[in-house]
């Protein structure tokens, strides 16, 4: 558990690139959510962006943990994923119902 | 050299959303911009290594106050929609707010760089307080008078809010935000109770147990679920209490079980049974804070007779 020095080259190279990974996906995410025109797109760009990318993040830290903690991580990973896409989909009908009633 | 980069990005985003919160035009972007701040308050409280006021900020400050202010909000109809603030509107809060900065900087420059001899004691004397972690041993043993006080403040707060409750308000609420806060009740409950036990030796206790009990419990509501969680309700009534007569009355069986001493010191609890007198208070505390907080957000006018009977009338004409 004592970082990268204990780990082979193989797996501190994996870790990084699903580090790395995760990174752009998070900088992908924000960059939609600025950029993009209107409420539906922008909801697209963060919220897939940031399942997948938290799933990347998690995936390369656990090179470096217990499996204990590894559990836990993968626990706190579903349950991001899953109030992520029950608040897209809230905040899309919301976007909608306005959408329609204007 | 990384952890200084982490540290000035933190103080840089606290200070900007502190500002734009502030100086937002809209009141709706007001309130996201301080939950985004109560979130990085809590980042900051924990790497600051005090834990405890880390899931308290989370559950309190970003979680409770910001659906707070939204609940208010959504009550306030035309003038949350009003599209910009004047700048007098703006100028009071930001008097207020320097002011209160300056008394705060004043206090901050007259605490002494290094912590005293008060730790030292604190971890001199833990093993009588019935617990392992220094923190619930201050807060409901050493210093127990304090979060009695904060008890105290609490139920009197819910009986103002109560006073001044809006009436209720018909919201339909959709199956996929029911259901998926119904999903996270057993997760919440589980993760209260765990919250409320590691208090004892981790950092965890009846304040961040209640709040979260209270987060799920707001949630709920708002979907038209718990409709027994009313101030009407006796039960709910004798909790909100209870939590605050427990540790009076914890208090009177400790003070009269030291009688036969010498002198018998308010609010000190006996050392072989402290343990199981910070549960109980803990335990009683937890749901009182639940309950208190839960109504804070969501309290709706208690039911008076002439209400009721508007509303009997109303159902009539309905039927």
């Amino acid at each position: 558990m004592n970082g990268a020095t204990e780990l082979g080259l193989l797996s501190s190279l994996l870790s990084s690139v699903l580090l790395v990974t995760g990174l752009l996906f998070f900088i992908a995410g924000s960059i939609g959510m600025l950029r993009f025109p209107d409420s539906f797109s922008r909801l697209h760009a963060v919220t897939k962006a940031d399942s997948l990318g938290l799933g990347s993040v998690i995936a390369g830290l656990m090179f470096y943990c217990s499996w204990w903690q590894n559990l836990l991580m993968l626990l706190i990973w579903l349950l991001v994923l899953a109030s992520g896409t029950v608040s897209c989909q809230l905040l899309a009908r919301f976007c909608k119902t306005k959408q329609d009633q204007a | 050299m990384s952890l200084l980069l982490f540290d000035f990005l933190l103080c840089g985003l606290l200070l900007t959303l502190a500002l734009a919160s502030v100086l937002s035009k809209q009141l709706s972007h007001a309130v996201i911009l301080y939950i985004a701040f109560g979130l990085l308050m809590a980042l900051t409280w924990a790497r600051l290594a005090a834990p405890d006021l880390a899931l308290a900020e989370a559950a309190i400050g970003a979680g409770l106050t910001g659906a707070l202010c939204f609940t208010a909000l959504a009550r306030q109809g035309k003038l949350a929609l009003s599209p910009a603030l004047s700048w007098q509107q703006r100028c009071w809060p930001a008097v207020f707010v320097v002011v209160m900065f300056s008394g705060l900087l004043l206090a901050l420059l007259q605490i002494p760089a290094s912590p005293g001899a008060l730790p030292a004691v604190v971890m001199q004397q833990l093993a009588d307080s019935g617990v392992s972690h220094p923190v619930t041993a201050v807060l409901l043993n050493f210093r127990s008078w304090d979060t009695l006080l904060e008890l105290l403040v609490l139920l009197l707060a819910l009986l103002g809010t109560l006073q001044v409750a809006p009436a209720p308000v018909l919201q339909h609420s959709w199956a996929l935000s029911r259901s998926w806060s119904q999903l996270l009740a057993p997760l919440i409950i589980l993760l209260a109770g765990y919250l409320l036990w590691a208090g004892a030796s981790q950092p965890g206790g009846a304040f961040q147990a209640g709040a979260l009990l209270a987060a799920g419990a707001v949630v709920l509501k708002l979907n038209q679920q718990l409709n027994w969680l009313v101030w009407r309700n006796v039960w709910v009534r004798f909790f909100a209490v209870a939590g605050l007569g427990v540790f009076v009355v914890a208090a009177l069986a400790a003070w009269l079980l030291q009688g036969v001493a010498t002198e018998p010191v308010w609010l000190q609890w006996p050392p072989e049974l402290a343990k199981y007198i910070i549960l109980l208070i803990e335990v009683f505390a937890t749901l009182a804070i639940a309950i208190t907080l839960t109504l804070l957000v969501i309290a709706e006018q208690p039911a008076t007779l002439l209400s009721v009977e508007r509303e009997n009338t109303r159902g009539e004409e309905n039927d």
